[in-house]
């Protein structure tokens, strides 16, 4: 791909804490792609507006406050709703490792927990955009 | 999807080709040319509104503000906002949704993030044609958000109609507003964050500024605001809808455009030559060698510049 990748980081939910959705937002900076912030407390509907809106290649989603389950699966389920089939969603946050299985099967491709190295993200995201 | 099919969507409101169409002008240049053609019947329409100013002046939060002025009043609204992409990376942060996150949701209005890829005037190259693509899919009133511009990004004269000029109090004295640059080209001063100490010197400074200026046919309001508060603003709204007035009436709206397309004009046929000559002499890296002579004082810079152009003459 010539063109960055164009990445929009979302913090669904409730939860006040962002400092983890910034490092990883400077880290995706760093690594050469555009990264779309929208701030705290967004609702899947926002999330997918914008997402539209931006053409963005990747939705990545922080999320703390153990919400997952219900945030996560609600945005891949509007995204796939508006048609839009050609995004990468990930999630990361404090996830347990059981609702990981669930997650994945919702269409949420990959989900990173506390202590991934952003390298390892940044690799991922790199090797599974889907367009070109 | 095809061009043409996506062109056909955004008339009709898809937001989705709309920004499908706005990725395909900010980076393939081929297809970029094809969309244009195909759609420059349908702009001239918007009237493009510029908000500029230094940075953490509060120009999303004041975007935001008179976004939801105007659509309140039954307008479609355009924003494009740039933030600066990173010089070592190539990578950025497109932060200005963050101020704007009530008008997502809202059908009449389309926001997009745009980096400045390397582009220096406080927009990004191909600005320009995203803001077609959003005057085409019938938004009315289109705001462009430069960069946090310092003293000369002054590009934004080139598309916006009207130029919003966000001021803060405490950036220095009244030395700073007498410069020349970015404080020639306000239609409209906006003293942002006037409930802060400093707001009333700030205000009188621009005042006193605008009032050195002897040539002037109209001369820029300059408005108090509190965006945060939402304070100020109608009166804003107002100023912008009287600065259009002033232009139509005036045959300036009409000078400014034809000015503007000549520019662009000018910059394409710019860009088209230089494609010409480079391809035709730099086949075996012709300009390094080059480079060498000059250098080793073989040669000089004009003389080089000739040989390249004989390909044109």
């Amino acid at each position: 791909m010539n063109r960055p990748i164009r990445v929009l980081i979302a913090k669904p939910g409730l939860d006040g804490h962002d400092r983890g959705a910034k490092v990883i937002a400077r880290a995706l900076r760093d690594a050469g792609m555009e990264v779309i912030y929208t701030g705290l407390r967004q609702t899947p509907e926002q999330i997918v507006a914008t997402a539209v809106q931006e053409d963005v290649d990747v939705v990545g989603m922080s999320i703390l406050s153990g919400a997952h389950n219900h945030l996560f699966p609600r945005v891949a389920e509007l995204l796939k709703e508006q048609g839009v089939d050609d995004v990468l969603i990930i999630g990361g946050g404090v996830i347990p490792d059981d609702d990981i299985q669930g997650l994945k099967e919702a269409g949420i491709k990959e989900i990173f927990t506390p202590g991934t190295e952003t390298s390892k993200m940044i690799e991922y995201i790199k090797n599974n955009v889907q367009r070109q | 999807m095809e061009y043409k099919q996506l062109v056909e969507k955004m008339l009709i409101g898809d937001k989705r080709a709309c920004a499908k169409l706005i990725t395909a002008v900010e980076n393939e240049p081929e297809k970029a040319e094809k969309i244009i053609r195909e759609i420059h019947q349908y702009t001239g329409n918007a009237h493009i509104i510029g908000i500029t100013g230094p940075p953490g002046a509060g120009k999303s939060t004041l975007t935001d503000k008179i976004v939801k002025a105007l659509v309140s009043e039954g307008n479609k609204v355009g924003v494009i906002a740039i933030d600066p992409t990173s010089p070592y990376s190539g990578g950025s942060i497109l932060g200005d949704r963050i101020r704007m996150q009530d008008l997502a949701l809202n059908p009449d209005v389309f926001i997009r993030s745009m980096g400045t890829r390397g582009y220096l005037g406080g927009l990004s190259k191909y600005t320009k044609n995203a803001l077609k693509i959003l005057d085409a899919a019938g938004y009315n009133y289109i705001i462009i958000e430069t960069v946090g511009v310092g003293q000369s990004e002054v590009d934004i004269v080139k598309i916006a109609d009207t130029i919003v000029m966000v001021m803060v109090p405490g950036l220095g004295d009244d030395i700073q507003s007498i410069k020349a640059g970015i404080m020639e080209i306000g239609d409209i001063f906006a003293i942002n964050k006037s409930d802060l100490f400093g707001a009333d010197r700030t205000a009188v400074e621009v005042n006193m500024m605008l009032d050195l200026t002897m040539d002037m046919d109209r001369r820029p309001p300059v408005v108090k605001v509190v965006a945060a508060n939402n304070e100020g603003i109608d009166e804003l709204v107002n100023e912008i809808k009287e600065h259009i007035k002033y232009l139509k009436e005036s045959g300036k709206f009409e000078e400014r455009r034809k000015n503007n397309l000549k520019l662009e004009v000018v910059e394409l046929i710019e860009e088209e030559l230089r494609k010409i000559v480079i391809s035709h002499t730099d086949s075996e890296n012709k300009l390094d060698s080059e480079v060498i002579e000059i250098l080793n004082k073989n040669k000089n810079v004009y003389e080089v510049r000739d040989e390249f152009l004989k390909v044109i003459k």
